[in-house]
């Protein structure tokens, strides 16, 4: 299968990207891992007049954490680099649950986060993380840069707020407000396919008590699902059975699957449940096994 | 220098053809593409080198997987453009002028194929997998083989042929020296 013709660009800047895609007029698409938007393509589902591709751009394929507890992810870091950081599981152990389970190892060499973010397919996997996590996109545009919380980008299924004109350039995870926990569970029939339900748990906790808590809910809505209630009714208190429970009943009444060949409505709805109590108890056990 | 402009766009286009050079198994090559060639069909139908298999087309299989700067990527989800300036190795690369690759002979002597559609991606990826960690767990090189499908083996014999291969090439290493 072949792409649709298109013209080719490879800029080495970020501002050069940008008049590429201003010179574009909307037609154009930027290309980074293309693990998505390269099949999409030779199925004929996305035509694009014009690819420019950024992987030329030198500075983008950071991963840096701050000593303040932020971390920045840069628009070409693989999510094989997110895998095998050592720091990551400590800094943020809900992000490197999920950089294992993205699609498969090989995709993992070239796909990266950013680009999952701005693809914003409502199976991805790091939106739901990146929702859980309050983490915000830096996108760059002909007038400069402007952060967008990721709850705030994906607008639908494949569509975000971006401008036409704009690059994603850098994912930011804010400064935790405790210890940063959590995890991530993804249902699927086999390594590499789509989730059936993924479900990203993020709690900050100071000593046995939450103070902040995320949750974000991916292949359960025809966009990426911010459980605010479920989350917010984790704050302030130990994660009790009943809490978690409490909370994994929230999470479930807002997910909004629908039956298909992975799963039933009703099946994928109790699956997030299931992820909520699971991610939140074992948290609670290693909390335990510290204390 | 080779051209498969005509070869996938007989009629004329206004899209402009790049001129790439790519190191192709430790010989620089320089060709003309169309931007949307993918990768696996420059190989296969550019090259000839048919030891690369297209399976799925649609990102899924590894048959196409091919080393790019040492890493494992599927050759059909990466544009012939984006090669340019970068090391290319093929299955046909890994074998020496005499003498089979650790890997290959893995393969062999465990049996690790059956029908070999999927082997040259496979041998690829544990390529990369035993430059990158000499001595994986046999979990480490099942989950290092997550993304190459074989529809024959059952893997079991894959695996067996992998670790083998890390034996056969530590103790090569080694000089020889342990048992």
């Amino acid at each position: 299968m072949y792409p649709s013709r298109f013209r080719y660009e490879s800029p080495k800047t970020v501002e050069e990207a940008i008049r590429l895609l201003t010179k574009a007029g909307g037609e154009a698409k930027i290309l980074a891992g293309g693990q998505s938007l390269i099949p999409m393509m030779k199925l004929r589902f996305a035509a694009p007049q014009m690819l420019v591709d950024i992987n030329g751009i030198a500075g983008l394929d950071h991963l840096d954490f701050a000593v303040d507890g932020s971390v920045r992810i840069g628009a070409l870091c693989r999510h094989a680099t997110l895998e095998r950081s050592a720091e990551l599981k400590v800094r943020q152990p809900t992000m490197a649950a999920a950089a294992q389970l993205v699609a498969d190892p090989i995709v993992r060499n070239r796909g990266t986060l950013v680009g999952s973010l701005c693809h914003a397919d409502p199976q991805g996997d790091w939106a739901a993380v990146m929702v859980a996590l309050n983490g915000e996109l830096i996108a760059q545009g002909p007038s400069g840069r402007r952060s967008i919380a990721v709850s705030n980008l994906v607008s639908g299924p494949f569509q975000t707020t971006l401008a036409p004109d704009e690059i994603g350039v850098e994912a930011v995870v804010p400064v935790p407000s405790g210890v940063p926990m959590g995890g991530y569970l993804k249902l699927e029939r086999r390594v590499g396919d789509f989730a059936t339900v993924a479900v990203a748990v993020a709690v900050d906790m100071q000593g046995s008590s939450v103070a902040r808590a995320g949750i974000g809910l991916a292949a359960v809505g025809s966009k990426t699902i911010n459980a605010i209630e479920a989350a917010a009714s984790l704050e302030g208190g130990p994660l009790s059975e009943s809490r978690i429970a409490a909370a994994a009943d929230a999470a479930a009444a807002v997910a909004k699957p629908r039956s298909d060949h992975r799963g039933s409505a009703e099946y994928k709805r109790h699956m997030v449940h299931t992820f909520v109590v699971r991610i939140l108890t074992r948290v609670a056990a290693s909390i335990e096994k510290v204390a | 220098m080779t051209s498969l402009y005509e070869e996938i766009t007989p009629t004329s286009s206004d899209i402009p053809i790049k001129r790439i050079t790519l190191t192709l198994n430790g010989e620089s090559r320089t060709v003309d593409v169309e931007p949307r060639l993918l990768l696996a069909h420059l190989i296969r139908q550019g090259f000839k080198l048919t030891g690369t298999h297209t399976g799925c087309d649609t990102t899924n299989c590894g048959a196409c997987t091919v080393l790019v700067d040492g890493t494992p990527v599927k050759s059909c989800t990466m544009l012939a453009v984006q090669a340019d300036g970068h090391d290319v190795m093929t299955v046909e690369g890994l074998a020496g002028p005499s003498e089979l690759h650790a890997i290959q002979e893995g393969f062999k002597d465990e049996h690790g194929l059956q029908c070999g559609f999927c082997t040259p991606g496979m041998m690829l990826t544990s390529k990369a997998l035993l430059d990158r960690n000499p001595d994986p767990t046999e979990d480490e090189v099942r989950w290092a083989l997550s993304g190459n499908l074989c529809r024959c083996t059952g893997y079991q014999n894959i695996v067996k042929a992998v670790l083998w291969a890390a034996a056969k090439l530590r103790d090569d290493a080694d000089g020889g020296g342990e048992g």
